[in-house]
């Protein structure tokens, strides 16, 4: 396997006046062309993480290395934000007001010549669609389109590493799905490596190739977004990746004895654990299961979520197709898949 | 629709067009009576003297910009992005130069400096301050705060990430502050330097004490003194085209700038650490507030102790009490006039004629004050004689010049009286006069109380028009002030200077006040 091209070491940051802690013993490794997603919810460090391998904030602890350099470490910044070659989209594009579409995906190219500037901006501006808008001021774009200028000009000179501070959340809902395809097709082809800030789960499990899941400054699980969605090792992150339910048992082995009867483990245990089961691991039938009640029903044509009641649980469960049973109907519980052991 | 009738629809807009017709009606007036100007006038226009006069006009007004900006800049730096102790304090004492009229740092300066002042007859050498320097020096130090106010919001305003943004492609810090941070101050430079400008070429009380002739100060004379209303009269219409032209240009380039982006939070600027440097940061803010506030104030302190038998409490009384009931119905009046154009602007705000309305409104502001009282006093003695050396006209010029600013504050007062509070009374079974009273009037109140401070206000300071167009015998605060100092009486000055100065700097919280509440100056 390759260097890693990004190496980030027991990073800890802190903020503010009050030199609270942000960031506390945080790694993460970046290699060429990955995409990674720092997931978690607001406040918990992730932006100050991108912040810190940017060069904007110091470092209190650890170590930021890029292509096998110390960027950032205890000892202060090493590398100036201008020397890093790192490329940032803000959360709010931070376009400048004062120059044109041009003018602003030109910013990086000063130190090439006229020509070659000219041809980088005509190719940028091309591949992110923005052809015609040229001479317009940043006020004078919709979001979507501020969006694209604050990602060709990040990408313009080249950086080899691309890092986007959550670049859809500031726009329209109905627009983020359409501009998140839209910049991952870019991404992909210039291959560019970037690291992503989100709070939005969706946006980083169809972005990321891995993700890693922050809480409270700290990196509470790290691996694909199929690992994590389906291993969750906490009920933070099996709940911030998805809807979740949550059961207690007595783990002997391969299986597990709770309220909703006996039910299979992915890993072996023993004693009392914490098990999670995701809705679509879980079904309604009219004979055998576990004895429970409708409480609630959300129809979504496609699919219908149940919330059930029975002895000693209420759980949530996902139904593709068919919704046949109504509010107070009285239905079984059955489990379908392995449940996950949570730690902790 | 409101509970308004065709006819009282009707009756707005003839009134809102009158009061217009009425603000415009200085500037066309002149336009006229220039047309019939004889030849020989025209002759004297076109010569030496005018361009001696826009000459030294122009550089006073170039000289004061200057200048001010020179000292607003660095402190409106001091009090946003460094960590200077105390800066929220200085902040608002910075802004208290306002509060000190031009022509009481005009009595000032002769009060200390000049013939018969506290340095004279100490042998020491004393500054020369009358002209050219000592114009410069009055009109610095009353009009830099706007420059300050424009520097600092610009600063604040400016967006953390943009300078990130910038080193993030590869700009060092310095080259980030050239290519992002200038052209934004650029702006704010333009905007504010044309304002300040415009109060330069507006400004009659300060040229005219320390004797610097610019265009205000020579239309003066001739009226006075050679009563030469033609040539008076062309000088004024030179003088409105650069005032429009210099208030004009400070609109558009307020109103130029576009959001700074789509979104809403922005991150802020790091502060810089001053460190032992704080002690220079001290230095410039105490200098600047001893020039501006220090001085005047001490000089009047001064003359008051030193010639405390010799007070006229008498004339201080008449002229304090004229003051006051002149400008209570010079507010009064205003308010009044204004209040169909604001109702207008608030809820036809759509409609063309009535942006058309509010624009020529606020263009009389751009009228200098000393043209507003020669148009008034050229239209009483030809066309209303009846009126010439009344009231009515002095009160007429006062609402032409503060229309606009009591425009704003009821126009504002109109948005926040939203038509469904007046239908909810109304649905609840309160008739037209129950829902004027209990739900119209106590949310309009503040507003147009606000207004009608603000022209209370300046009308106190008022000095042209009331010199050239109030009844002979009638004196008033700022009228005394400017005499007493002609004449070189200053202690007679200096209790009615303090008083002004303490009334105007109620104006100034108060205008500070409003501009923090709607966001402006606020600061974290």
């Amino acid at each position: 396997m390759s260097e890693p091209l990004l190496t980030v070491e027991e990073l800890c940051v802190c903020l503010g006046e009050e030199r609270h802690v942000a960031v506390e013993d945080l790694s993460l490794e970046l290699r060429a062309e990955e995409r990674v997603a720092l997931l978690g919810p607001s406040g918990c460090g992730k932006t100050t993480t991108l912040r810190a391998i940017a060069g904007f904030e110091p470092v209190r602890g650890g170590r930021i290395s890029f292509e096998g350099r110390v960027q950032s470490d205890a000892g202060g910044v090493r590398v100036p934000a201008h020397r890093r070659g790192m490329g940032y989209v803000f959360q709010e594009f931070a376009l400048f007001p004062h120059l044109s579409v041009e003018e602003n995906v030109g910013f990086g190219l000063r130190k090439q010549s006229r020509a070659d500037a000219t041809k980088r901006i005509a190719e940028m501006l091309r591949l992110t669609g923005l052809e015609g808008l040229e001479a317009r001021r940043p006020f004078e774009l919709s979001g979507g389109q501020q969006q694209r200028v604050a990602l060709a000009r990040a990408l313009a000179p080249s950086p080899r590493l691309l890092l986007l501070d959550e670049p859809f959340s500031s726009l329209d809902p109905n627009l983020r799905g359409t501009t998140r395809r839209h910049t991952e097709r870019v991404l992909t082809s210039v291959g560019a490596t970037a690291l992503l800030v989100t709070h939005d789960r969706d946006e980083a499990m169809s972005f990321a190739d891995r993700l890693i899941v922050m809480r409270a400054g700290r990196a509470e699980q790290a691996g694909t977004p199929e690992e994590l969605y389906a291993a969750p090792r906490s009920a933070f992150v099996a709940e911030f990746l998805g809807a979740a339910n949550f059961v207690e048992g007595e783990a002997t082995g391969q299986s597990a004895r709770t309220a909703l009867g006996e039910v299979p483990l992915r890993v072996p245990a023993s004693g009392t654990v914490s098990l999670c089961l995701r809705p679509e691991s879980l079904e309604l039938v009219v004979e055998g299961g576990a004895p429970a009640r409708v409480v609630e029903r959300e129809y979504h044509g496609a699919s219908c979520i149940y919330g059930v009641e029975g002895e000693g649980f209420q759980v949530a469960v996902l139904a593709v197709g068919d919704a046949p049973f109504r509010k107070g109907d009285a239905v079984g519980v059955r489990v379908r898949a392995p449940a996950v052991v949570l730690e902790g | 629709m409101g509970p308004l009738g065709s006819i009282a629809r009707t009756a707005l807009w003839v009134a809102s067009c009158l009061v217009v017709a009425a603000a415009c009606l200085p500037g066309f007036y002149l336009l006229l009576r220039a047309g019939e100007v004889d030849a020989r006038a025209w002759e004297v226009f076109f010569g030496g003297r005018t361009l001696e006069l826009l000459g030294s006009t122009l550089s006073l007004a170039f000289a004061v910009t200057l200048a001010a900006t020179l000292i607003a800049l660095p402190l409106a730096w001091l009090t946003t992005l460094s960590d200077l102790p105390g800066r929220r304090a200085f902040t608002v004492l910075l802004c208290l130069p306002l509060a000190v009229p031009s022509f009481i740092h005009g009595y000032a300066l002769l009060a200390a400096f000049g013939d018969g002042g506290l340095l004279d007859g100490w042998g020491a050498p004393r500054p020369r301050i009358y002209g050219f320097w000592g114009a410069t020096f009055a009109l610095t130090f009353s009009t830099f705060p706007f420059s300050f106010l424009a520097f600092r919001a610009a600063l604040l305003r400016q967006d953390g990430s943009l300078l990130e943004a910038a080193r993030s492609l590869g700009a060092s810090p310095f080259e980030a502050f050239a290519r992002v941070t200038l052209p934004q101050l650029l702006q704010a430079f333009r905007a504010s330097g044309l304002l300040v400008a415009f109060y330069v070429l507006s400004d009659f009380g300060a040229v005219s004490l320390l004797q610097y002739d610019t265009f205000s100060r020579a239309i003066y004379l001739q009226l006075e003194g050679a009563f030469d209303r033609s040539l008076a009269a062309l000088w004024s219409l030179g003088l409105m085209a650069l005032a429009v032209l210099a208030l004009g240009g400070s609109w558009f380039f307020g109103g130029a700038e576009g959001p700074t982006h789509a979104g809403r939070a922005s991150r802020r600027p790091r502060r810089a650490h001053l460190g032992g440097h704080a002690v220079w940061g001290f230095a410039a803010v105490l200098g600047t507030l001893a020039a501006g506030v220090g001085v005047p104030v001490g000089v009047i302190v001064l003359w008051l102790t030193r010639a405390a038998d010799r007070w006229d409490f008498e004339r201080f009384w008449t002229a304090a009490v004229n003051s006051l009931w002149i400008s209570l119905l010079a507010a009064l009046v205003t308010v009044l006039c204004t209040l169909p154009l604001a109702w207008l602007s608030a809820r036809r705000a759509s409609s063309p004629l009535v942006r058309v309305l509010e624009r020529a409104a606020y263009a009389s502001y751009a009228l200098p004050p000393i043209v507003v009282a020669l148009s008034l006093v050229s239209f009483g003695i030809r066309a209303a004689p009846f009126l010439y050396g009344t009231f009515v006209l002095l009160v007429a010029a006062h609402v032409v010049r503060f229309a606009p600013q009591a425009l704003g504050a009821s126009r504002g007062a109109f948005l926040q009286l939203s038509p469904r509070l007046t239908e909810a009374g109304n649905s609840l079974g309160g008739s037209g006069l129950d829902v004027a009273r209990l739900v119209a009037w106590p949310l309009l109140r503040p507003g147009l109380v606000a207004g009608g401070a603000l022209v209370f206000l300046t009308t106190m300071k008022e000095l042209p028009a009331t010199l050239l167009l109030a009844p002979i015998g009638f004196s008033t605060l700022a009228t005394q002030i400017w005499s007493a100092t002609a004449e070189g009486y200053f202690a007679e000055a200096a209790l009615p200077s303090l008083l002004l100065i303490a009334l105007s700097s109620a104006s100034v919280a108060f205008t500070l006040h409003r501009e923090d509440s709607a966001g402006v100056g606020a600061t974290g």
